[in-house]
Formats: structure tokens, C-alpha cells, sequence
């Protein structure tokens, strides 16, 4: 292990750091949309949409996403629709998370016990009412195990990025391998910035998820 | 003369090609899986166990994969092996070696997690039938707590799957690899193969992966 060249390469890989951050907050903010917006139609059932819906969570969840992306990135301009890599990174990240977080939401909203559905029935509840004071707000705390997990596994996948050459951390390190012939050194400090940008986000999501059930059933 | 281009999965043997590409994919993931499951077994025992610096040694291989994406894992193995330790193997072992020590740590902590949630009155009851320790994970706990994991496991199966589409990384021949070089040699041919070729495999591993988490969801479903 050499420690100068570790210095030296310090400046690139801050910009695959930048980089992965960026695409990861993207990601998942845009995965989190699209997950909520989906598991609404499956809960309001809403005809046509929640079978297409369903269709797409399927698809998104059993398929990898290398060759999600390698669809985009390859196949989609045969048809006419040329994007930049990072465009078809996001794009295809949004794509899987959002499967990923339409089955976690769906999971917590089934998780609501019967007993608190008929109680506010028996309250004379609309099923508007329902959703919006009952269902939804104990959904999204028995979904909050599954987000968390799926945030991790986001930020892990952007990792596949670097096989459409978009620069970031992982295209960083094989990029200054190719040109150096340095793997120790540039691995070491790949599995460090994963570790630093991972290591406080799981002690965070822990933290709250314990705080988000313990607010939701005071337990 | 015009050319459909989703015959570029039937010209020449390129068809063959492909299922022998997803059959490397096949046999990589379920060698991974056996080999990962039964070390994943073992540590998960161990890890309800009561020495602290052995449940902080595991707790800590498990949290090194946590971290890790798996692409990274791929190179690392790729990379660290041969330089470090000498060892030459195929890329598709590295790639066995890799995913095994993957599933082994995942694994791990479903073990644990199910063996915890066995009631405490199984393991009391099955002590007070003299069982001895080896004896009480082989017929009470590790039967009652593989149901619970069931799902979890089946799960685990689909990523590895999913997963096996990172070895074009390090050169294994699998399916997608297969599919760039006849991507590649039929370009002239047919300028939208790439289309019907990616989409093909796109529809291969949904039709290996969809059957088992449906199953893994029925499962749970029943077990509610």
C-alpha cells in the first residue's frame, strides 16, 4: 500500500463521491415518488391503472438492473431515443427503485391489522377516511424496514453505473487501475467511500426507524 | 434485402449460444447459493451464540458486505486474489467464491433472526428432554426456525440470480457477455439486434426470477 498514491488520487475520487452522492439523492427521491404513486393505485385499486402497475412492479423487481440499463443505454436509441448515460443511470435506477418501494409501501399498508380496519369503520369512517387516518399513516411506518433497506440498495447500485462509463465512484477506481496498474491502493480507497458515505446513512435510517414506529404505536 | 431483426436471436447458433450463457449464469448463482447457504447456516448459529468476540467477528463479516456493492466485491475478489494470495482460478470460481461469501453473510442474519424468534419454551422443552446442544439446533431449532426463513431465502435465491448479470465485469462468459458478441458480429446485418437481443435477455431473467419471488410471496402470505 502507498500512501502518496492514495493522496494523489484523493481529488478524483471526490468527484466520484459527488458524483455517486448526486445519483443516489436523485434515485431515491425520484424511486420514493414513484413508489408511493404506485402503491396508491394498487390500494384504490383503481381499474386498468393498478394492472398495468402491477405489471411494472414485476418487471422492475425480477429483472437486473445492468440490463435495465444496458436497455436504455443501448437498445433505446435503435428506436429513436438517444440518452446521456447519466440520464439512462437515473432513468433506470428510478425504474427498479420505484418497483422496489411500490412492494414495501403495498407490504405496510397490508400490514394494518384488520381489527384497526373494522374499528374505524365502526367509528363511521369513509374509506377516504380510512386511508387517510388510518390506513396510511401506520402503513408507512410498518413500510419504514423495507425503505430503509431499499435506500441502502439504491446507493449500492449506482455502483452498476460504471459499466455505461458514467464516472462515478466504481468508474473512478477501475478507470485510475486501467491507467495505473494500482488495484490495491485504488480498491482500498473505493471500499472506504462507500463505507464513508453508508456507514452514517444505516446508523441514521436505524435511528429512524426506531423513532417513526415508536411515534406511530408507542411501543 | 430487409432483415427483421429479432431473427438475429435464431441465425447461425446464436440461439444455442445464448441458453449456454444462461446456463454459466444458472449454475454460478446455485453453486454460490448451496455453498453460501450452508456457511451462512453455521455462522447464523454461531452468531446466537455466547461469545462476544466471535458474535462481533461475524457481526462485523456481515456488516463488510452490508457496505460493499457487489460489483466492487466482483473486483475486489478479481483483483485482490491473485496479487495477494496466488491463487489463479477461473473468473466464473472467483465469481462463485465471491457470491458464496455474499449469500454466507445475507444469510447469516436471516439464520439468526429466525433461530431468535423460536419461542424460548421449544428450546427449554427440548433441554429438558436431555437433548444435548448439537442435538437442539439439528431436530427443534434449525427445522422451526427454516420455515420462517423460507421466504427470505427464496428471495436471497432471486437476487443471486439477479445478480449473476455482473459477471460480464470479469469476463464470464453468461448470457449478457454472449449476447454483446452477437450484438457485435451481426451489427451489419442486423442494425436492430442489439433491441431484440437485450430485450430477449431482459425477458429471460424475468421469466428465471418472477416464478420464485411469487412463490416466496405466496409463502408469506399463507404464513400470516
Amino acid at each position: 500500500m502507498n500512501w502518496t498514491v492514495i493522496q494523489q488520487a484523493l481529488p478524483v475520487f471526490a468527484k466520484g463521491f459527488e458524483l455517486t452522492l448526486w445519483l443516489s439523492l436523485i434515485g431515491i427521491v425520484g424511486s420514493i415518488i414513484v413508489g408511493v404513486l404506485a402503491s396508491l393505485i394498487q390500494y384504490f385499486k383503481i381499474p386498468v391503472l393498478s394492472q398495468i402497475t402491477t405489471a411494472y412492479v414485476e418487471l422492475g423487481r425480477n429483472t437486473p438492473l445492468l440490463i435495465q440499463l444496458f436497455f436504455l443505454y443501448y437498445a433505446f436509441p435503435v428506436i429513436g431515443l438517444k440518452m446521456s448515460a447519466e440520464v439512462c443511470g437515473i432513468v433506470g435506477l428510478i425504474f427498479l427503485g420505484g418497483a422496489y418501494m411500490a412492494e414495501g409501501f403495498t407490504g405496510g399498508f397490508n400490514g394494518v391489522t384488520e381489527s384497526q380496519i373494522s374499528s374505524g369503520k365502526a367509528l363511521g369512517m369513509t374509506n377516504m377516511q380510512l386511508a387517510r387516518y388510518v390506513v396510511f399513516p401506520q402503513g408507512f411506518a410498518l413500510s419504514m424496514p423495507a425503505l430503509t433497506a431499499n435506500i441502502i440498495f439504491l446507493i449500492k447500485e449506482t455502483s452498476i453505473f460504471s459499466v455505461i462509463a458514467i464516472p462515478e465512484l466504481t468508474n473512478t477506481a477501475l478507470d485510475l487501475i486501467g491507467m495505473y496498474y494500482r488495484s490495491n491502493e485504488y480498491l482500498f480507497m473505493l471500499v472506504v467511500a462507500y463505507a464513508i458515505i453508508l456507514i452514517p446513512i444505516i446508523l441514521l435510517l436505524t435511528w429512524l426507524e426506531r423513532r417513526v414506529r415508536y411515534g406511530a404505536f408507542g411501543d | 434485402m430487409a432483415h427483421s431483426g429479432i431473427n438475429i436471436l435464431f441465425a447461425g447458433n446464436n440461439f444455442g449460444r445464448l441458453m449456454a450463457g444462461l446456463w454459466n449464469s444458472i449454475w454460478i448463482a446455485a453453486v454460490s447459493l448451496v455453498i453460501g447457504l450452508i456457511v451462512g447456516t453455521i455462522f447464523g448459529v454461531l452468531r446466537t451464540s455466547n461469545s462476544k468476540i466471535l458474535r462481533l467477528i461475524l457481526r462485523l463479516y456481515l456488516e463488510f458486505f452490508r457496505i460493499v456493492p457487489t460489483v466492487v466485491l466482483l473486483y475486489l475478489v478479481y483483483y485482490i486474489l491473485p496479487e495477494l494470495f496466488h491463487i489463479n482460478w477461473s473468473a466464473s470460481w472467483m465469481a462463485v467464491l465471491a457470491f458464496a461469501m455474499w449469500v454466507a453473510a445475507e444469510f447469516s442474519d436471516i439464520v439468526r433472526g429466525a433461530l431468535q424468534s423460536v419461542p424460548e419454551s421449544q428450546r427449554e422443552a427440548g433441554l429438558a428432554l436431555g437433548l444435548s446442544k448439537v442435538q437442539l439446533f439439528r431436530y427443534v431449532l434449525i427445522p422451526q426456525a427454516f420455515k420462517l426463513e423460507l421466504p427470505a431465502m427464496i428471495n436471497l435465491a432471486t437476487r443471486v440470480i439477479k445478480t449473476t448479470s455482473l459477471l460480464l465485469i470479469i469476463s464470464v462468459m453468461e448470457v449478457i457477455n454472449v449476447g454483446q458478441q452477437i450484438i457485435e458480429a451481426n451489427n451489419q446485418q442486423y442494425p436492430t439486434g442489439v433491441f431484440w437481443v437485450y430485450g430477449f435477455i431482459f425477458i429471460l431473467y424475468f421469466v428465471l426470477d418472477y416464478p420464485l419471488s411469487a412463490w416466496a410471496k405466496s409463502i408469506t402470505n399463507k404464513q400470516k
